[in-house]
């Protein structure tokens, strides 16, 4: 028996998978879908229509970078007209004064734009696109004198988790009224980069130290949303506030995900947007019934008294390394693997291989990648 | 804004404050309640949330920069209820939504 989900709070709109910048810690799969794939106008109208009607109310309008899309504007509008909260998560390295005007008045609420790092040339070099950082400040400016609120998503790995600091004063400076301290998530290209990108545990602490020194000063100037690296953690993250729970996925060709890593988990089947409407693959599609809930849970989540505080953690991360997507997630210490992974932090925060850049025409996962790797080490 | 002081003051009766840019006062049709929206963040208004937000935050159509004090008249009058009884909560409500980023002065 299927029991009724609570209702979508909120879709990850992935509006195509090209992006201007070459960042190696971006979350998209390291098989990126083609442009020629995308959904067209119509078919994204009808998914917003469709994801409302569910019961979400936010709408998140990712990529890749979702600036490419031509029909940014009418998609903003179509959506704003949804009933839903449109938030666009963008590099920024586009945008310019008219076309947020145009996405204001279509009724976009809300603009997030992602820092590579404080300093120019570093923050250029992470996102591989000479300038980045310069057009970024300046569309963060604009955002906020056309009267969008705007959100600094703070990119945070070995090389800039010295500068949380810095990364407050841009937030305060440029006027963001939140800021995302976000330490990256070693999923898709940043899984293949996580030798290049973990912290050292000193560094964490460290990190860790300022921002809860800063958090007293903020209080009603600057919401931060503090994403904690979970590689050293005894605790899981509740990944996406639970499998299908929270949140839904469409990618750009229309795949529907409970979380936007799904697809590297072996034996899922996900459907796609011309299968069934929304809200039917939300309650009952297989891809999305399969962790749902407290069933699926192994020992020791069955009976821990967590179980509905971190739903069991993420299932990318327990494929990742454990090779078991059913795992207990081996940042609770109470998983048999738990040790693996301080063992990987530790390994990977002393190595220094070259930054791998994201790159479309990437047909096969890196070998240090491919979770099957992983999961022997 | 890096001037600004180390904790902000409370929201007082002479202020005047309105909803972060960003946030929205909406119904949701599907769960049957009023929330503010802002990015990645929801939040349940109850009733009595719902008209303190309404009556001082002045969000919307009906907007129209009253002060914090003549938004507590507002309810004191609709509410037929004694004004010292209402300002406390209000003021104490007003400054949680400040301090958590969904209203501005």
């Amino acid at each position: 028996m299927t029991r009724e989900p609570e209702p979508p709070f909120a879709m990850l709109a992935e509006l195509s998978h090209r992006c201007p910048l070459r960042c190696p810690y971006c979350s998209n799969p390291l098989a990126l879908e083609p442009a020629a794939g995308e959904l067209d106008t119509a078919t994204w109208c009808r998914v917003f229509d469709e994801v409302a009607e569910a019961g979400a109310l936010q709408v998140h309008l990712s990529g890749g970078e979702p600036c490419v899309r031509r029909d940014l504007e009418e998609l903003v509008a179509h959506a704003a007209r949804a009933g839903l909260y449109v938030n666009l998560i963008t590099s920024a390295v586009t945008l310019d004064r008219a076309r947020l005007e145009r996405l204001r008045d279509a009724g976009l609420s809300h603009v997030q734009i992602s820092f590579q790092g404080t300093e120019p040339a570093e923050a250029d070099r992470i996102a591989g696109m000479p300038g980045a950082h310069a057009r970024k400040l300046r569309a963060a400016r604009e955002v906020v004198e056309t009267g969008l609120a705007l959100t600094v998503n703070a990119v945070i790995q070995r090389s800039t988790i010295e500068r949380v600091d810095a990364f407050f004063d841009l937030a305060l400076d440029l006027g963001a009224g939140r800021i995302e301290i976000a330490n990256v998530q070693y999923y898709g290209w940043a899984l293949a980069n996580r030798a290049a990108l973990m912290p050292t545990r000193d560094q964490l602490v460290r990190m860790d130290r300022r921002v809860k020194e800063r958090l007293p000063s903020l209080k009603g100037r600057l919401v931060v949303d503090y994403v904690v690296p979970d590689y050293y953690a005894h605790r899981p993250k509740a990944c996406m506030g639970g499998w299908g729970r929270r949140f839904l996925n469409v990618t750009p060709t229309g795949k529907v995900l409970p979380c936007h890593a799904a697809e590297t988990i072996p034996g899922m089947v996900f459907e796609t947007v011309f299968d069934r409407p929304l809200g039917a693959i939300w309650r009952d599609g297989a891809a999305f019934v399969r962790y749902r809930g407290t069933d699926w849970m192994p020992s020791p989540c069955r009976e821990c008294d967590r179980k509905e505080a971190d739903w069991g953690g993420c299932r990318c991360q327990a494929l990742a390394i454990t090779g078991d997507a059913g795992a207990t997630d081996p940042v609770c210490d109470l998983s048999p693997l738990h040790h693996r992974m301080a063992e990987i932090a530790e390994r990977d925060a002393a190595a220094d291989p070259p930054l791998l850049y994201r790159d479309p025409t990437a047909k096969a996962p890196p070998a240090e990648a491919a979770p099957a790797r992983a999961a022997h080490r | 804004m890096s001037s600004a002081p180390p904790r902000p003051a409370p929201v007082a009766e002479t202020d005047r404050v309105r909803l972060a840019p960003g946030v929205v006062l909406r119904h949701d049709r599907t769960r049957d309640q009023w929330v503010l929206l802002g990015p990645e963040r929801v939040l349940v208004l109850d009733e009595t949330a719902l008209e303190a937000v309404r009556a001082c935050a002045a969000p919307g159509p009906g907007a129209d920069g009253a002060s914090v004090g003549e938004g507590i008249d507002r309810l004191a009058a609709a509410f037929d209820a004694p004004r010292d009884a209402i300002a406390g909560d209000v003021l104490e409500l007003l400054d949680d939504l400040r301090n958590r980023g969904f209203l501005t002065r």
